[in-house]
């Protein structure tokens, strides 16, 4: 029988204000344990939330940027659960009016375009971080991570394979990374994927029974996962025997999944309008100014880069993969620089030395202006393109100008004729057979008496020029 | 020993006459002298008192209520002073911050001598629920002093402290002031902050002064009321409803137009507690007011309402008590069987008896039928109040269908206890302002008038107040317990 | 609404009470009759009538977003029962986890 997948995504991204949702402590989850705290995260009898602007605001943001419809009228609700960290006994999150719904991202799947829906997206406070003694004896828990600011981004089942899910979680990382609502690093945690899966025969419109992954820290580990539970219920079916609605964690090590709970509780978390918070009401103006500040999203970016620029779709889609990416890009370009020989320099060179040294485009020793200037040099045939890689290492060790490292040393490219000519009449005169194989048709000869003059002048004179001023020279001779 | 309204104890210390240790020494005497038997204190700060008034005189620190004692009920957060809610579950808990009131009462030079017996979580109609102790009515050492902030009335109607704060979520500052013989008033919601609170209704809780009359409340309004930015439900106000609560409270009631209530609910109503309350109206009529009837057709749906919201908020505010942050915390082998055992040891039974109804109103498959419901009959009651303030500017009722009762009268019966809260609940849940004023006695026992009004109008309530009380129409009566007046 | 021991067993659970038989048996018949009173409010037509959750309607109550000094460790960490290393200590979560 023929399965098909069907994956939604339950994605919680931190929101990158400075206090947390709220309180006044600082939003940071990893400072020393238990310092950003104070009565209201830590649930202190008597203690009361008031709400962070920012991250009203970073929320909407993010909801508007997956072209999620805005609930101008929302409200907060609590979920109540107890869990040693959580502090109040409930969760202040969204329940029937979430600040977005309906809204999509776009993926691009073997050169064609997929839209995944989105359920909701609503804005929640971050749970505390429970450390379990590996000898089961007891938990420590640290309360720095309560109320920091978090939206709950829930997929519609739409995504048909753990590649899918790949690609959504990667757009929807370049999505929350353009708007600079979040960090978005699944390793540190400031994006946590969990994940529905079920299959059912194709055809079929019914859901079969789901398993919902946990524990997958990477975005490879959502697709590792996933893959893994594809083939473990496509067994089970096989084999006659039934999938059980069920929590499984990823195990990293085995790259398995392991059933999480063995006595599993139904949930029954008694949502109510949280009587602590007053109402939203988002006007259209605020809406207009949040919307105002979503910058260029990268879908879009693409689209130009190929369309103005020029570009292959290959080097759009790596060049607006992240912001940061696009945004050096569009620097260097903005110097006046040609798009195509800008786009390589980027994404092999640039890229490639960064993730060489693990570094971030804050962090790169080239600025835009200098890695524009080395592609001028080059364009204006001061220096070669060979040159050119030299120079770029140079750069990038001293993050000196790409001019300052030419005259340094001394590796101005030699295109004046009149320089040239007398150097050229002497490799002539010195190398008849070359010269006469080139007459006689050999048309590789020249690449010899090339090599002579680039030697002759220590590489600087310009092979382009000595090429042409060769060959006129020759056909010159009878 | 005599007794003194805090109005003429401020001009006594602004004159030098006394000072503040006088007043601190008088009031930790009294508290010495009578709360043996009264028991209205949980925890007396007679040292660090004493040290703050004897600060006060070296500085030259002022504030509206520079060297006046006073006392909080235990469910209000105090920075470094055991707060227990009156519940095991807290007993040994001492908070790292202040709350609003503390904070604003401090800062107007207020002087703080102890936190006073509740009903545990302010769960209860005669503070009998306090898993501590049970204070005395100063009327009779049989009867209960009312709840939930008995302590607190108690205090006052004793003399012990010129004022003292409770917390009024379905009349737990109306009644016990009723019951006691003093003045107690809760604003409207959103008047005085409830940060600091400790939570039993969100929606419904708020704090309010009990006074031995309403200028003494006026006084301590305005020290305790006004915006504030860590209570999200704190009143932004136009500057016209945030003046001086003692402006024109000697106005009279010429022209104030009376309201009472066709057809109120009067099962289990006292005798001469309607007929004290009749007498009230009869005079302020005779000084000029004007008496309307008004229309409150829901007021009989007003107990099963509140005793669905409450609750349900109640079990969601009572989570956090959990025995790992702070608290009670019991031996145990995982932290589920932690959880569940704290809370059992550290709470009591009618605070049980409320998170059940709370949960079980607020689980799947109940919510519509229950805490849904609920919430749309308070819109309906909200709606009679709007409608009936139309027509008039206060509504006159009993605070209570009856005097204070004896311990142990209505404690097995729970549905019972809650029927007595009939007249005091619409007002919380409405969010509007009222207060009990006492209206006369009966056999021996004090009976309480309450007087309600339209949101953010505590001016009609205490205008209407202070005349009554200058017209009084019946013979005072001295409590037994506390410092003779 | 009759309200058995099994319900409130089951609610208790929900609330983390541990509760005796003895208070199962004592709170089951005062809630049947707690809810049986709350039928009362079957009786008025209330379609459409929108809830109250709030006795007043202010909307957007916000602050900026703007760090303020936290607890000192030790006072936030003073009222725990158990503490270790800095972090609050609890007997070993044996079941579930927690959930954003
Ligand atoms: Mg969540
Ligand atoms: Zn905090």
């Amino acid at each position: 029988m023929n399965w098909e997948t069907v994956i939604g995504l339950e994605v919680h991204v931190e929101l990158k204000t400075a206090s947390k949702i709220f309180c006044g402590c600082k939003n940071d989850s990893k400072s020393e344990p238990n310092t950003n705290v104070c009565p209201v995260c830590m649930g202190h009898p008597g203690a009361l939330p008031v709400l962070n602007r920012n991250a009203l605001e970073l929320g909407l943001r993010a909801a508007m940027a997956l072209n999620c419809q805005i609930n101008q009228k929302s409200k907060f609700d609590r979920k109540n659960y107890f869990y040693p960290d959580s502090p109040k006994g409930y969760q202040i999150s969204q329940f029937d009016k979430p600040i977005g719904e309906h809204g999509y991202i776009e993926i691009e799947l073997n050169g064609e375009t997929k839209r995944i829906g989105i359920t909701r997206l609503h804005l929640e406070e971050d749970a505390g971080k429970s450390t379990h003694a590996a000898d089961g004896s007891h938990t420590l828990v640290d309360f720095n991570r309560t109320g920091v600011p978090l939206i709950e981004i829930v997929s519609e089942p739409d995504i048909r394979s753990p590649e899918e899910a790949r690609l959504y979680l990667e757009a929807l990382k370049s999505i929350m990374q353009y708007c600079d609502v979040s960090d978005c690093r699944m390793e540190e945690g400031s994006l946590r994927c969990d994940a529905n899966i079920s299959l059912r025969p194709v055809g079929e419109t019914k859901f079969g029974n789901k398993a919902e992954l946990k524990n997958m820290n990477s975005f490879r580990n959502v697709q590792r996962g996933l893959e893994y539970e594809v083939e473990r219920q496509r067994e089970l079916y096989e084999n006659g025997e039934a999938v059980v609605q069920e929590t499984r964690r990823f195990d990293e090590a085995t790259q398995t999944t392991i059933s999480m709970r063995s006595k599993e509780e139904a949930h029954d978390y008694r949502y109510f309008p949280e009587p602590d918070l007053v109402d939203l009401d988002i006007d259209d103006a605020w809406l207009a100014e949040i919307r105002a500040s979503i910058p260029e999203l990268p879908a879009a970016k693409r689209q130009r880069y190929e369309a103005e620029l020029g570009l292959p779709a290959y080097d759009a889609g790596v060049l607006t993969a992240d912001p940061q990416t696009a945004t050096y890009y569009e620097q260097v370009i903005g110097f006046g620089v040609d798009a195509k020989a800008a786009s390589n320099w980027v994404m092999s060179d640039i890229l490639g030395a960064l993730n060489n040294e693990g570094k971030t485009f804050a962090e790169c020793p080239i600025t835009p202006e200098n890695l524009a200037g080395l592609i001028s040099e080059i364009s204006s045939g001061k220096i070669s393109s060979k040159q050119g890689r030299d120079v770029f290492k140079s750069m990038w060790e001293t993050g000196k100008s790409a001019a300052a490292i030419i005259q340094e040393q001394g590796m101005e490219q030699i295109s004046d004729a009149s320089v040239l000519g007398p150097i050229l009449d002497e490799i002539i005169a010195n190398n008849p057979k070359s010269v006469a194989d080139y007459k006689g048709g050999k048309d590789r000869a020249i690449a010899a008496l090339v090599g002579q003059a680039m030697k002759a002048t220590k590489g600087k004179a310009n092979p382009g020029l000595v090429n042409q001023l060769l060959i006129e020279k020759i056909n010159a001779i009878d | 020993m005599t007794l003194h309204s805090l109005k003429d104890m401020i001009a006594s210390i602004r004159s030098g006459e006394t000072s503040p240790s006088d007043w601190v020494n008088e009031s930790l005497d009294a508290i010495e002298r009578y709360d043996g038997a009264l028991k209205s204190f949980l925890t007396v700060t007679a040292e660090e008192a004493r040290d703050h008034a004897k600060k006060q005189q070296l500085t030259n620190e002022s504030g509206p209520l520079f060297g006046i004692p006073y006392a909080l009920k235990d469910n209000m957060i105090t920075k470094g002073i055991r707060t227990t809610a009156a519940s095991r579950i807290l007993e040994n808990y001492i908070p790292p911050y202040d709350g609003t009131v503390a904070q604003k009462l401090r800062q107007s030079g207020g002087i703080l001598v102890g936190k006073t017996n509740m009903d545990e979580f302010a769960m209860g109609s005669s503070t009998e629920t306090s898993a501590f102790q049970k204070t005395a009515n100063p009327y009779g050492a049989n009867y209960v002093p009312g709840g939930s902030s008995g302590g607190s009335a108690a205090a006052v109607a004793a003399g012990l402290v010129p004022f003292a704060l409770g917390s009024d979520t379905g009349g737990s500052i109306r009644q016990p002031a009723a019951f006691c013989g003093c003045f107690g008033i809760k604003p409207t919601y959103g008047r005085v902050s409830r940060y600091g609170l400790i939570a039993f209704a969100s929606s419904l809780d708020q704090i309010g002064p009990f006074t031995r009359s309403a200028e003494d409340a006026a006084i301590v309004l305005n020290a305790i009321c006004g915006y504030d930015p860590m209570d999200s439900t704190s009143a932004k106000l136009p500057a016209e409803q945030q003046v001086d609560f003692t402006a024109g409270i000697d106005a009279g009631v010429k022209g104030i137009r009376i309201g009472i209530v066709r057809n109120l609910p009067e099962e289990g109503l006292q005798p001469a507690v309607k007929a004290a309350v009749d007498g009230a109206v009869r005079a302020l009529q005779g000084a000029g007011a004007e008496v309307v009837e008004v229309e409150l057709p829901h007021m009989e749906y007003a107990v099963a309402t509140y005793y669905l919201i409450a609750p349900a908020e109640a079990s969601s505010n009572l989570a956090r008590f959990d025995g790992v942050r702070y608290g009670r915390r019991a031996e145990a082998s995982g932290v589920i069987d932690m959880f569940e055992r704290s809370r059992s040891e550290g709470f009591g039974m009618e605070v049980k008896r409320r998170i059940i109804i709370g949960t079980y109103a607020l689980s799947s498959g109940y919510y519509d039928a229950y805490y849904k419901r609920a919430q749309q009959m308070r819109t309906k009651i909200r709606q009679d109040y709007e409608q009936a303030f139309a027509s008039c500017d206060v509504i006159l009722m009993p605070t209570a269908p009856t005097t204070a009762f004896q311990f142990g009268e209505k404690a097995d019966n729970p549905l019972q206890m809650y029927l007595n809260d009939i007249y005091t609940i619409p007002a919380n849940l409405a969010g509007i302002p009222g207060a009990s004023v006492p209206c006369g006695f009966s056999d021996g026992l004090p009976i309480g008038l309450q007087i309600l009004a339209k949101p953010f109008d505590e001016h009609s309530i205490l205008r209407v107040a202070h005349a009554y009380e200058q017209l009084r129409t019946f013979t005072w009566q001295a409590p037994v317990l506390g410092v003779a007046r | 609404m009759k309200i058995t021991e099994e319900t409130v067993s089951h609610v208790a659970r929900l609330a983390r009470l541990a509760m005796p038989d003895s208070e199962k048996a004592l709170l089951a018949p005062q809630l049947s009759d707690i809810l049986d009173y709350a039928e009362t409010l079957q009786r008025v037509d209330l379609t459409g009538v929108e809830p109250t959750s709030h006795p007043f309607q202010q909307t957007n109550v916000l602050r900026d977003d703007v760090v303020r000094d936290s607890l000192p460790r030790d006072a936030a960490l003073m009222n725990a029962p158990d503490s270790e290393a800095g972090q609050v200590r609890v007997p070993a979560v044996l079941e579930g986890g927690s959930e954003a």
